[in-house]
């Protein structure tokens, strides 16, 4: 009997203390909560539509008669579907691969503890600041074969010199490069430079003493220790690459003809313009599965580290 | 003070007289450069002069594609504009979607039957009723051409076959100036195919092939011929073309530049921007072979279906205003096209509207009316752009052969089905 009584005090302790408990617990849930269902309803939620889509025969306006996988057979059939892909391998991997390039030899040069740094730093990574609108629209001016560089080195005496990439439909994919580059290497600059500024002095002076040269330097200690800064900038130009709208619009059109085609703009043109929405949809999908084949193997390798380390 | 107050009251009785059967109606539209957002500003003031009120809805760029791209998502979202500037078969889509209402009551009223040409009008109808009001007629066919630059490279007229056109172009290039001005953009190129096209091909022809889309028809040697005669344009123009607007080109002819475009007669709006008088300052000639051969790009108004009373009157109101023959005047001086009512008198035009016009009637006679494939009169949006991707690509790639161009119109067009 007397547990009896002493039940209730104690079970409203605890009652109390669990109730607290309880709110800790839970706070932080009801107050991600929201995000969380905007996420979920208008990033996957929207996954989802366009993967139905993509399976319907929608044209101008969404309607669920589904056909199957007919429409991504359709997108394999189409010359001009293979034109963006192809495009995009071409650009992207050439833009990564310069961006790389370009961004580590420019942070090595700016490491070297020269002068006006500072300045430097800022004239490299100031084409980050402008939008792909206005970079497109002035290296569209400066590759027009009438008005840019060709123009102007033929106005210095060199008649016969030619650089019409941008009106070739064969090298026109890399007037594209040329810009995108422009704008993003020294973004790369930027973080391979704050990895290098966090490797310890004493790594250097350590491999100086032991009678290492500048390169091997470079080549053996610094590099590897910079893997986890690659990863990253890879990551986010490839996202940059595989979503690359405005910079197309804005310096070719997509053209000559549509040989400057990306995914893209293949999607916008044909779900938005030409009312083939279930097409459209389709080529969406395989962008997604384009970037979902990064990002997998990133997010394996990723908490496969956690886990060892 | 009084007076004001008088005003005022009578003013507001004025108000609410008019809004018996008044009410606002939304009008999307993509007339926003000059001389065309001063046409749409004339529409606007004379519905308010009924009562009603416009709520604007510009939306520029693209020759409507932007427009289009915000017709469709609103709705989507189950708020359409009551009134939507839509054009050639993409009104029979929306009706068949049951998005468009009637306005018969209009056209028997006013009687468009007795006015409006057959050709044109069938595509403002959705199964035989009224669903759109046509508001004007643009001619595709045509050369613009600088008289100066041609005489100056011993070109006494405007070329009249392909075979006169090249030889005139080599002429006009050793002169020192650039033959034919271009922009190279998909609806540009795909604008001079098919003039070429249906010069070679004739009325018949071009419906076969860029109206039936014929597979027969767009693998035929007359095909071949127009996609050979198309490509040797390439050599007239110069090489700066990519991606150039169709306004730029044209400067170019009337700076001097270059000698001839080809482009629909909205190009006379530049010309008319230059204080360029046309048959003195500017020609306005048919290219090779299309002399009697009109092809037209008819921009129309599509009534939404409403419940509202208010709004349905408006649109009724607003069709009859687009049809009567002050505004048919007005506006079409102010938009380079010619009226879309056969029976205004185009007195007061300049002499390219009235050749326009003197085209369209003899073109109506032979048969040799045709929509224009690269304006939207002919085909779905989806097969349009496969004919584009194919045009455009076989344009601007040196190494395509015509036949293999011509068969991939036939498996562009069938996979755009």
């Amino acid at each position: 009997m007397p547990s009896k009584v002493s039940a209730p005090a104690s079970g409203e302790r605890r009652h109390r203390r669990s109730l607290a408990g309880h709110i800790e617990r839970v706070l932080p849930r009801l107050v991600v909560a929201p995000s969380l269902g905007v996420a979920l309803f208008f990033v996957y939620g929207y996954m989802l539509w366009t993967f139905l889509l993509s399976l319907t025969n929608s044209r101008m306006l969404p309607q669920y008669d589904f056909v199957g996988f007919a429409q991504y057979a359709r997108l394999f059939a189409n010359e001009r579907w293979h034109v963006a892909a192809t495009n995009l391998v071409v650009f992207g991997g050439l833009f990564i691969v310069s961006c790389l390039v370009i961004g580590l030899l420019l942070a090595i040069f700016l490491d070297q503890r020269i002068r006006q740094e500072g300045a430097l730093r800022t004239i490299y990574l100031y084409p980050m600041a402008l939008s792909l609108i206005v970079t497109g629209v002035v290296w569209r001016w400066l590759l027009n074969p009438g008005l840019g560089i060709q123009a102007m080195v033929r106005g210095w005496g060199f008649e016969d010199f030619t650089f019409n990439w941008l009106v070739d439909s064969d090298m026109a994919i890399y007037t594209l490069v040329i810009a995108a580059v422009w704008q993003a290497s020294g973004f790369v600059m930027a973080l391979f430079l704050a990895g290098l500024r966090s490797i310890d002095d004493s790594l250097f002076q350590a491999a100086a003493l032991d009678g290492a040269s500048l390169p091997r330097i470079y080549t053996r200690i610094v590099l590897p220790s910079l893997r986890p800064v690659v990863f990253s900038s890879v990551m986010i130009l490839a996202h940059i690459a595989i979503k690359s709208f405005d910079l197309v619009m804005a310096l070719t059109g997509g053209g000559p003809g549509y040989a400057t085609d990306l995914p893209a703009t293949f999607m916008y043109a044909h779900t938005f313009t030409r009312g083939q929405i279930g097409l459209g949809s389709a080529s969406a999908i395989m962008m997604l599965c384009g970037v979902l084949a990064i990002l997998v193997p990133y997010l394996y390798s990723e908490l496969r580290g956690q886990r060892h380390g | 003070m009084k007076t004001i107050h008088a005003l005022a009251a009578g003013a507001l009785l004025a108000a609410a007289v008019g809004q018996a059967n008044a009410a606002e109606i939304e009008v999307l539209h993509w007339w926003t450069s000059g001389g065309e957002a001063k046409a749409a500003n004339l529409l606007k003031e004379k519905l308010e002069t009924k009562g009603h009120t416009w709520k604007d809805f510009a939306v520029a760029g693209g020759a409507g594609d932007s427009a289009m791209t915000v017709l469709k998502s609103r709705a989507i979202s189950g708020n359409p504009p009551a009134v939507a500037q839509i054009k050639g078969p993409l009104i029979k889509e929306w009706g068949d979607m049951g998005f468009l209402g009637n306005i018969d009551k209009a056209a028997e009223a006013d009687g468009w039957d007795d006015f409006l040409p057959e050709e044109i009008v069938a595509a403002d109808k959705v199964d035989g009723h009224y669903a759109a009001v046509p508001v004007n007629i643009h001619r595709i066919n045509w050369i613009w051409a600088n008289p100066e630059v041609l005489e100056d490279s011993g070109v006494d007229h405007v070329p009249q076959t392909w075979d006169e056109f090249f030889d005139a172009a080599d002429k006009i290039r050793e002169a020192g100036y650039i033959p034919l001005a271009h922009g190279g953009q998909p609806w540009q190129d795909a604008t001079v195919f098919e003039v070429v096209m249906m010069g070679i091909g004739g009325g018949d022809f071009y419906r076969k092939a860029f109206v039936d889309l014929d597979p027969e028809a767009l693998t035929s040697d007359t095909m071949i011929e127009s996609l050979k005669t198309f490509k040797k344009l390439r050599g007239t123009m110069d090489e700066n073309i990519a991606g150039r607007d169709w306004n730029i080109a044209t400067s170019m002819v009337i700076n001097g530049k270059a000698a001839m475009q080809i482009m629909g007669d909205w190009a006379k709006g530049e010309f008319t921007a230059a204080g360029m008088t046309p048959g003195e300052d500017y020609e306005c000639v048919a290219p090779p072979m299309t002399e009697n051969m009109f092809s037209y790009n008819t921009d129309s108004l599509a009534m939404f279906d409403v419940d509202d009373e208010g709004q349905q009157q408006a649109q009724l109101d607003l069709a009859s205003i687009v049809l009567s023959k002050d505004f048919q005047v007005q506006f079409n001086q102010a938009k380079g096209s010619i009226p879309v009512r056969l029976d205004v008198s185009l007195d007061d035009f300049d002499a390219c509207a009235k050749a326009s016009r003197e085209a369209f009637d003899v073109a109506m006679d032979e048969d040799a009316l045709v929509p224009s494939l690269a304006h939207g009169m002919a085909v779905s949006d989806s097969q349009q752009g496969a004919v584009f991707d194919v045009i455009t690509n076989f344009f601007n790639d040196p190494d395509m052969k015509a036949e293999t161009a011509s068969e991939r119109l036939v498996s562009a067009v069938r996979a755009a089905e």
